[in-house]
């Protein structure tokens, strides 16, 4: 099974070749899976070195010439150093890129705290009308990219190890509906689809798939409501969805309940599962808290 | 590119237009004969069109005090004088820092330091992407070059041998760290670096106008008072 990462680049490179308007820009990593982008049209492919700031500011500057960039590292070294780069030089300045980012959560499961991300959507989200995406399956990341490559917007790909056992077919800007019950709504976030209907098989609840969080589909979500409870199962801190949340459902009186990664630097090392099992997010540990929330 | 008459009072006149000013303090602005060179003599711009391909890049990444980068474009005619007294108030499109998407000429929207090299580092790029003879020039200060984001641009630049960006230093002595000289510590990154009096009119042109192989540098010196 190809990796997300894998394909989102192998997706790019095709992009980079029909399309003379993309730019691809890298900071020393996953430079050897870019070689094809760099035989096509150095021009528009350079890799800074290891200076992520530069790396979002480069980028920039083709965007502000009308290119598309894709910028690529590991999540913090980007969506957390180089956090203010995002927001000024693309916020700011209105200018379109993808960012696609390698190892999200505690992916780097040896490497400890340096190296996890469980805060980079909640810091993506303080940057106004940046488009979260965080596919499931490889071929979900593929869709994705290439509905979002070249419509203008800062657009931040987050990347995984594990996948979900059959790719959906996604669409930008949508939920999909999984299970329909009558007693809960839970909302699984990308990479969380399967072991959150691992842990939801046998209860009468809805069970509603998220690739984009921004911009959220609110309208299938109204739509789709089941009972007094919604339970947003998510990849990153607990909590990361609330505010989104809480707006989408600002009409409805019902308890939000969050199940996610908790808050507190993750000094374990291991393998994800290992720390899935750790940090309550295996299918059982999902099973368990949303058992708890509902009752 | 422009070879007008660099009638220095009128930035003064209209630069004190936007601060309100006493004309004295308009005049001592550190930037302001850099500016008024660059736009007079050695951009390749059109007012009439401020996206026109062909011209040349500025980005005034040091975005404080941007009164004699407005009063320059003012008098460019990229927007009328009539903008200049509306300076920093409810309403105008002229705020403490210019931002590209309200102000006709202005590329990047900048005032947060350290972020204007990287980006030209990038329109350089892309201009020698599109095989275009255009140029950007980026100006920063002196201790805005204490930010590490410029380092890393600094490194790189040459690295890409970008001849098509020129960075300009205001070093108006304001940084706290005061190592060697900055234009010797650019040389040693690679860079075609010198020094100018940053108040001379005609050295500056001379520096600002030169293309090199590697990217240039041109530190312009000013003292408080002109």
């Amino acid at each position: 099974m190809i990796a997300m990462r894998a394909q989102a680049i192998d997706t790019v490179a095709e992009l980079f070749e029909d399309d003379p308007r993309v730019a691809v820009v890298l900071a020393e990593i996953s430079v050897d899976r870019f070689e094809p982008v760099f035989a096509h049209d150095p021009a528009r492919a350079v890799n800074v070195g290891i200076m992520e700031q530069t790396m979002v500011g480069v980028a920039a500057g083709y965007a502000l010439e009308g290119f598309h960039p894709v910028i690529h590292t590991i999540t913090p070294f980007v969506a957390e150093r180089a956090l203010e780069q995002l927001k000024l030089d693309f916020g700011h300045q209105q200018l379109s890129v993808l960012v696609i980012t390698v190892g999200g959560s505690y992916d780097y499961g040896s490497e400890g705290p340096t190296h996890h991300s469980p805060g980079d959507v909640q810091a993506l989200l303080t940057i106004p009308a940046t488009e979260i995406l965080v596919p499931g399956a490889a071929a979900e990341a593929d869709q994705l990219v290439r509905a979002t490559y070249a419509n203008g917007h800062l657009t931040y790909l987050r990347t995984q190890l594990v996948v979900n056992r059959e790719p959906r077919d996604v669409e930008f800007g949508r939920l999909l509906v999984e299970r329909r019950g009558t007693q809960a709504t839970v909302i699984a976030v990308g990479p969380m689809l399967d072991r959150t209907l691992d842990a939801t098989a046998g209860m009468d609840v809805t069970v509603l798939y998220a690739t984009t969080l921004t911009p959220f589909d609110a309208e299938t979500l109204n739509r789709e409501l089941a009972g007094d409870d919604v339970i947003v199962v998510e990849p990153f801190y607990a909590g990361t969805l609330a505010g989104t949340l809480t707006a989408a459902l600002r009409d409805r009186p019902v308890r939000l309940h969050a199940v996610g990664v908790p808050r507190a630097m993750i000094r374990d090392y291991g393998t994800p599962e290992q720390l899935d099992h750790v940090l309550g997010l295996d299918a059982a540990g999902i099973r368990r808290q949303i058992t708890s929330a509902i009752g | 590119m422009g070879t007008l008459t660099l009638d220095r009072d009128e930035i003064v006149r209209l630069a004190a237009l936007a601060t309100g000013d006493e004309k004295h303090e308009a005049s001592s602005y550190s930037t302001l004969d850099a500016l008024l060179v660059l736009y007079g003599r050695v951009l390749r711009v059109d007012p009439e069109d401020p996206g026109w391909e062909p011209r040349d890049r500025f980005i005034l990444s040091k975005g404080h005090g941007p009164a004699a980068y407005y009063a320059v474009l003012s008098w460019r005619g990229f927007f009328p004088e009539h903008w200049l007294p509306t300076f920093t108030r409810h309403g105008s499109r002229l705020g403490s820092h210019p931002d590209r998407l309200l102000v006709p000429g202005v590329e990047a929207s900048t005032g947060s330091l350290g972020h204007g090299l990287p980006l030209a580092v990038g329109v350089a790029l892309a201009l020698r992407s599109k095989r275009g003879d255009q140029r950007v020039v980026v100006l920063t200060g002196d201790a805005e070059l204490n930010e590490g984001s410029n380092w890393e641009a600094i490194m790189l630049a040459p690295q890409l041998q970008l001849g098509n960006l020129t960075l300009l230093v205001i070093d108006n002595g304001s940084s706290t760290i005061d190592l060697v000289p900055i234009h010797e510590r650019l040389a040693v990154f690679g860079w075609h670096a010198e020094q100018v009096d940053g108040r001379d009119h005609a050295a500056l042109e001379a520096a600002l106008s030169a293309r090199h192989d590697s990217p240039a540098a041109v530190v312009a010196t000013v003292r408080t008072t002109p």
